[in-house]
């Protein structure tokens, strides 16, 4: 196993970002902070083999999220996106 | 925009399972009846959750293989060193309870609601949420012609072989392509090799028809199909991908 075996995309955070928002965000436009692409939540570059998760930019592989899982609550940094896109 | 409604909050569920079935000698289908299940909608998935005596929890996500108006099926892929999908393929029997929710997902859908043709690219196991796609197809008459390009190591490692070929003989506009990358028995009368540029030129539609593609499969499979249907034309945006954790084709 080498570590693109462990790249997954956004659709394995599907069921978390469901679950913090309360919505279907694979199918969110974001925008990365750093390089500026624009892609839907599914077109993330996600580890989930590090402590917590971590997803990044399939363009310039900037960390665009990070998302720690403790027993009562969770930690989300988004600090690596600017912009999310949801419907009204 | 589709599917992008709000759904209100996931919760678990505890679901029963009602029948497993071996696909191959890693692989097994496992019917469920969950509770309140809303219906599905063709390559969503779902997320099941693992307790163990002192607390520790294990969560995977599978795909769902089922057509919407189905019983819920999974189909799972024994990875020898997971924490979930052994169980699953090897311990879990009719009668017993499985925390379950969902079903998840909006952008690796296909409804089928449009007559574009649509190109699905597998990869081993990769095949389940296109064999939703593929049922429902033939379960709602859809005309939309489909083609399913599936790479497996091995014969033995086709799954849903006997039915994917009964599809193909009695489904005017679904055609199956099979390539084996490892070995192929004797007579094999498919594809041989990797998927990339080479195969794509015979079995693909051209970028111009402007077919939805849906390739899934490991991280190294999806990224060489999605390479080389750009290579041919396509534009990447119409190439949709879901990778998964598991072994490749």
């Amino acid at each position: 196993m080498d570590t693109s075996d462990l790249k997954l995309d956004g659709n394995a955070i599907a069921g978390t970002m469901r679950e913090l928002f309360g919505i279907e965000m694979t199918v969110a436009p974001c925008v990365c902070r750093s390089c500026g692409a624009r892609e839907v939540m599914a077109c993330v570059d996600v580890y989930v083999n590090a402590p917590g998760t971590v997803v990044r930019c399939r363009h310039c592989q900037s960390v665009l999220m990070t998302i720690v899982r403790g027993r009562d609550r969770t930690w989300l940094d988004p600090s690596g996106l600017r912009l999310v896109e949801l419907p009204s | 925009m589709a599917g992008a409604a709000v759904l209100g909050r996931l919760t678990w569920e505890i679901a029963q399972v009602t029948a497993a079935k071996e696909e191959t000698a890693r692989v097994r289908t496992i019917a469920l009846d969950v509770p309140h299940w809303p219906g599905h909608r063709p390559g969503q998935h779902v997320d099941i959750r693992l307790t163990a005596e002192d607390g520790y929890q294990a969560q995977r996500s599978y795909s769902i293989a089922s057509a919407p108006g189905e019983q819920l099926e999974l189909t799972v892929e024994r990875l020898e060193d997971g924490e979930v999908s052994p169980y699953l393929v090897d311990e879990l029997r009719p009668g017993d309870g499985i925390e379950v929710r969902g079903p998840i997902g909006g952008y690796f859908v296909w409804d089928g609601a449009d007559a574009r043709p649509a190109l699905l690219v597998a990869g081993g196991s990769g095949v389940v949420p296109l064999m939703a796609m593929i049922r429902h197809r033939v379960m709602t008459g859809s005309n939309a012609p489909i083609r399913l390009v599936y790479s497996s190591r091995t014969a033995g490692e086709i799954i849903y072989r006997s039915e994917l070929d009964e599809i193909a003989r009695r489904h005017d506009g679904v055609e199956i392509i099979h390539t084996l990358t490892r070995e192929q028995p004797n007579g094999w009368a498919g594809r041989v090799g990797r998927i990339g540029p080479e195969l794509f030129a015979d079995v693909a539609w051209p970028p111009s028809e402007a077919p939805s593609v849906y390739v899934c499969g490991s991280t190294g499979f999806v990224e060489a199909a999605a390479e080389a249907l750009v290579g041919m034309g396509y534009d990447p945006p119409s190439i949709r991908t879901e990778r998964y954790g598991g072994t490749g084709g």
